[in-house]
């Protein structure tokens, strides 16, 4: 079942010459993992504010076509409505954590819901353990490590039991290790919870494997999108200008998919066709 | 150009950010400090632009002990660029954040117009000549940070993580300008956790563990030896990860090579 569904999107923002999202259309099941890319100014974080009705809601600006996100039309709902279904994490932790306990943080989206003591105590309870921060529970979000810190608010997120969460460059502020894990648990989220997952990234080394699909913004269009093994391995994606990782970059020039019929994201995964191809 | 010798700093009394550290970097060598977090990289770059000043040992930039001179003095010789943009820019528009150190330092009119439309131009950032640096998106700011520190033509640069945000033509574009920099004699430092940028665009790198500057060499070399990379926490670049993987007999972190290698595993099997 459809739980995004995108319709002739186009955003200006207020005082904007040039659309920053233009004629997008775009559909999601529930529990899918979409990885986004695109460079730099190509609209990946306008269509993430989109798909959690911060814009147009919160920005104005001049927005046409329709979002629908787990059967709510955005424009027809408010922020705080729309923010139980679809959770946003963005690129800076130290912007959205404010509270003095890292226990206080993650409650506060359910104590807002004015949820039962119990409930909220054992959803932040639940949503701690999921992201691995437990020990975590008394410290000030201040204190933490950049990584700890995005898992602090993606465990609040957590906290509202969103069944989609969207994730605005998640680990660009972390070191390779806290990214790696951070992103170890987003694909926990979806195989084991059923989460749906927008992630927007980089890195695509590190996640590349892990999505069921990618979808590429250029200029604000949706280029491309479909299985990573396809829309990685387009030339398209060369002429845009995304940092495509070496192994893949190594499986084209080997020409594996023409010799082998395989099409590996990972650099195991190429080893392992490499050595299965000798044998 | 940049001696470290035998320098120890810490913040807390028994806990050493830095230790015993022993370090030369020459004018116009391109080198990457590598490290996790907390292995001393910014309490490293702080001696550099005397931001912090040993508490035992010394050290020496551009000839001068940074215990006799100014971080004002210093600043002149050693541009730093922030990993968050944030904390540096303060100007109500693009122009006058490029233009701020110009005219601070003395540079006249026509020289600081000129620096500011070279830096415009070359950071692609001339059509947003009017509008105050905090309506940039994320990686422009980055790129306002940068150009505004080279804009006063420091002879040593030092970028605290200047790839994150941004995307892959901006980091090649950023590595064409750290060479041309480099070419024309300047001494460039590069912090960073950006492995696929060391491994493709820097030659030298500096790996800190706890404190301590645990190797040093030429990133091929470095970037491919897996148990010193995992004793730093570090991860490998992902062209050495498929070396290993492979079980190429010289692993590298150029795609030629490792191609090239790849390539005579697969003949073998067609033949």
């Amino acid at each position: 079942m459809a739980i995004i569904e995108v319709r002739d999107l186009s955003y200006s923002y207020p005082d904007s010459p040039k659309p920053s999202i233009l004629d997008v259309n775009f559909t999601m099941d529930e529990g899918e993992f979409v990885l986004i890319t695109g460079p730099s100014g190509c609209g990946k974080t306008t269509f993430c504010k989109c798909l959690n009705g911060l814009i147009p809601n919160s920005y104005g600006g001049t927005f046409s076509g329709s979002v629908i996100v787990d059967g709510l039309l955005t424009t027809e709902h408010q922020v705080f409505e729309i923010a139980q279904h679809v959770g946003l994490v963005f690129q800076n932790p130290e912007n959205e954590l404010f509270c003095t306990t890292v226990e206080r943080e993650v409650a506060f989206g359910p104590e807002n819901l004015a949820l039962p003591r119990d409930e909220v105590r054992s959803r932040v309870e639940e949503a701690l353990s999921v992201v691995g921060i437990s020990r975590l529970w008394d410290k000030s979000p201040e204190e933490l490590s950049g990584g700890e810190q995005q898992k602090v608010a993606i465990a609040a997120l957590l906290a509202m039991k969103p069944k989609v969460l969207v994730l605005d460059e998640p680990t660009a502020n972390l070191d390779p290790l806290s990214a790696r894990s951070v992103l170890n648990i987003l694909a926990k989220l979806n195989t084991e919870s059923g989460v749906t997952i927008i992630l927007v990234e980089h890195r695509l080394e590190m996640v590349a494997h892990m999505a069921d699909r990618c979808a590429v913004l250029d200029d604000g269009r949706l280029v491309l999108a479909g299985a990573p093994g396809d829309v990685l391995y387009s030339d398209m994606v060369d002429r845009i200008g995304i940092g495509i990782p070496k192994a893949i970059q190594v499986a084209k020039r080997l020409a594996l998919s023409s010799k082998f019929g395989k099409r590996p994201l990972s650099s195991w995964d190429l080893a392992d066709i490499i050595k299965e191809g000798k044998r | 150009m940049i001696f470290f010798e035998d320098v120890s700093y810490s913040y807390t009394p028994g806990r050493y950010a830095l230790e015993h550290v022993n370090l030369s970097i020459g004018e116009a060598e391109l080198v990457a400090i590598l490290g996790e977090n907390g292995a001393g990289k910014t309490t490293l770059v702080k001696h550099i632009n005397g931001l912090l000043k040993p508490q035992s040992g010394k050290v020496t930039v551009c000839g001068i002990d940074s215990k006799t001179s100014t971080v004002a003095a210093l600043a002149r010789k050693v541009g730093l660029v922030f990993q968050n943009p944030d904390h540096q820019l303060f100007a109500e528009t693009v122009e006058k954040e490029l233009a701020f150190a110009l005219v601070n330092f003395g540079m006249s009119l026509l020289g600081t117009s000129s620096g500011v439309d070279w830096a415009m131009k070359e950071f692609e950032l001339t059509q947003y000549r009017e509008r105050p640096p905090f309506m940039l998106s994320g990686g422009e700011r980055k790129r306002l940070a940068l150009a505004s520190v080279l804009c006063y033509d420091p002879q040593i640069l030092i970028l605290d993580e200047p790839t994150t945000g941004q995307d892959s033509r901006q980091k090649s574009r950023l590595a064409t300008l750290l060479k041309s920099l480099n070419r024309e004699g300047k001494t460039v430092i590069v912090v960073t956790h950006d492995m696929e940028f060391v491994a493709d665009f820097i030659p030298r790198v500096v790996i800190l563990s706890k404190g301590r500057v645990i190797a040093e060499g030429l990133a091929e070399e470095i970037l491919t030896n897996r148990e010193l990379l995992l004793s730093a926490s570090l991860l490998p670049p992902q062209l050495a990860e498929l070396s290993w993987d492979l079980a190429l007999q010289k692993p590298s972190i150029d795609l030629e090579q490792v191609v090239s290698e790849a390539s005579k595993l697969i003949g073998g099997a067609q033949r």
